[in-house]
Order: structure tokens, then sequence, then C-alpha cells
């Protein structure tokens, strides 16, 4: 399982818009490097990125090899009621990790 | 650093046997990565702003934030934001799908660079429009086809 790193403010006021910070290991190999038995190294990178809170889809990325190691991604979103916000990351080679963050809104 | 004439030989070899692409994307490819996305639809610019560093040293990790001039309200909202890049071997980058719910369309991530280079943002609103808008980075060192040693 990939090491997470998941930063969301733990409680809200009601309609706050609220920055969520989310980090993962992850090589990002982006197939385009040459190995050192002269062989190009394949691709192995995270595709997709997808937030969802109490279930609803509230953030997606689709992610290309150009995005650094470790993949870094803050955004926004609008604190509606208290809930879990579930984390998922899908790549090559059936690479799948997921993370949750509970929230309380006042 | 600069290959030496074998192994860009071979790394050649490698790029033409496994996709016939070439080592870096041209502009023609960014026009057409672009095209691709938003169709025939008319590209106007502004709205969009990314920042980045005007020089990094490093190309492997780049801090890249995007910030869209949107209310974020149900009716006028960002649909999605698409970055692009000029020179890496792929000219995309990142395509976000947001929404109302997002509140404040405003994103960072990090990003590798193959070469000193242009990065353009399209912005897809609600209303159908298409917005764009473009930064200039200095690479010192370059990411993504550096071979391993």
């Amino acid at each position: 399982m990939a090491r997470t790193l998941i930063n969301v403010p733990t409680t809200a006021k009601r309609g706050d818009v609220i920055e969520i910070k989310t980090l993962i290991s992850h090589p990002m190999e982006s197939g385009y490097r040459v190995g050192t038995n002269g062989t190009m190294i394949p691709r192995d990178i995270i595709r997709q990125f997808v937030c969802t809170y109490n279930g609803e889809d509230v953030f997606r990325a689709e992610l290309s090899p150009a995005i650094a190691a470790n993949p870094f991604i803050s955004f926004f979103t609008v604190a509606t009621e208290s809930g879990t916000i579930t984390f998922e990351w899908r790549g090559d080679n059936g690479f799948a990790a997921s993370e949750t963050a509970p929230i309380t809104v006042e | 650093m600069r290959p030496s004439r074998r192994e860009f030989l071979i790394g050649s070899a490698g790029i033409g046997m496994a996709s016939a692409l070439p080592a870096s994307a041209t502009p023609a490819m960014l026009e057409e990565a672009i095209r691709n996305v938003i169709g025939e639809a008319n590209l106007q610019t502004g709205k969009i702003t990314l920042e980045v560093p005007p020089l990094v040293e490093n190309g492997n990790t780049v801090p890249v934030t995007i910030i869209v001039d949107s209310p974020m309200s149900e009716a006028e909202h960002v649909k999605a934001i698409h970055v692009f890049n000029e020179k890496n071997p792929q000219p995309h980058v990142i395509s976000i799908t947001l929404g109302p719910r997002a509140g404040k369309a405003r994103i960072a991530t990090r990003i590798k660079l193959a070469d000193t280079q242009r990065i353009v943002g399209i912005a897809e609103m609600s209303d159908g429009s298409f917005w764009t808008g473009e930064a200039s980075v200095i690479v010192t060192i370059a990411a993504c086809v550096e071979d391993v040693k």
C-alpha cells in the first residue's frame, strides 16, 4: 500500500470553502527513460485521482507522465455536511489506493 | 547533461520502435492536443492564470498553481481545466473535472518539465466557453528524458 498524506480540516463551518492537500508515494515512471541496459523503462504512473464527499464526486483528475513523482494535488471544496471525504488513486499495473478523512461541519 | 552519440542513437531507436513519437512534443502537437479537447470551439484569452516560478533549477518537480476566475456557483462555474506543455514527450499534463461543489477554482500540483518551455492552461466554463492562459518557465536541469545510470 502506497503511503499517503492527506490534509483536511477536521472541523469547518457550513458553507466554508476548505482546502484539501493530498500526497501519495509513487515513482510516476514516465516510460521515456532509458535504463542501465539500454532498454526503455516501462511506464508506471497513476492515471486517475478521484475525491468524493459523502459519496458525491467533488474533484477528479486525469494524470499524465508529466506529473512529478509522489503526486501532490491540492484543491478546494465546500464543507456541506459532516461525514467522510474519500480519496482514490488508480494507475498502471493495477495500482489502486484509497484513503478517507472524517470532517465535522458545524 | 548532453547524451553521447551512442546513447542518443540507442535512445532514439527505442523510441522509434516503441511508438514512433518524436523525443519531444512540438508546438503542432500542442495545438493538436488542445484541439482534441476543445474541438472547434473558440478559444478566448483570459480568466485562467498559471502560477509557475519563472526559473526552476530542477525540472523533476515544478510547482504549478492553476487559478480560474469564476464565482463557482450552480449557474456559472468551471467544468474542467486542462494543462498542456510544449516540449515534454507528451503534450498533456493534467485534466481536472470540477463543479460548483469546489467553491473555488484553485488547484496546485507539481509537474515535470523536459526543457525551457511554455505551459498552456485551458478552462472549460459551464456556459460552454473556453479560456486560455499560459506561463513560460526556464528549466536548468531537465526531467523525463534523462537516463538512469
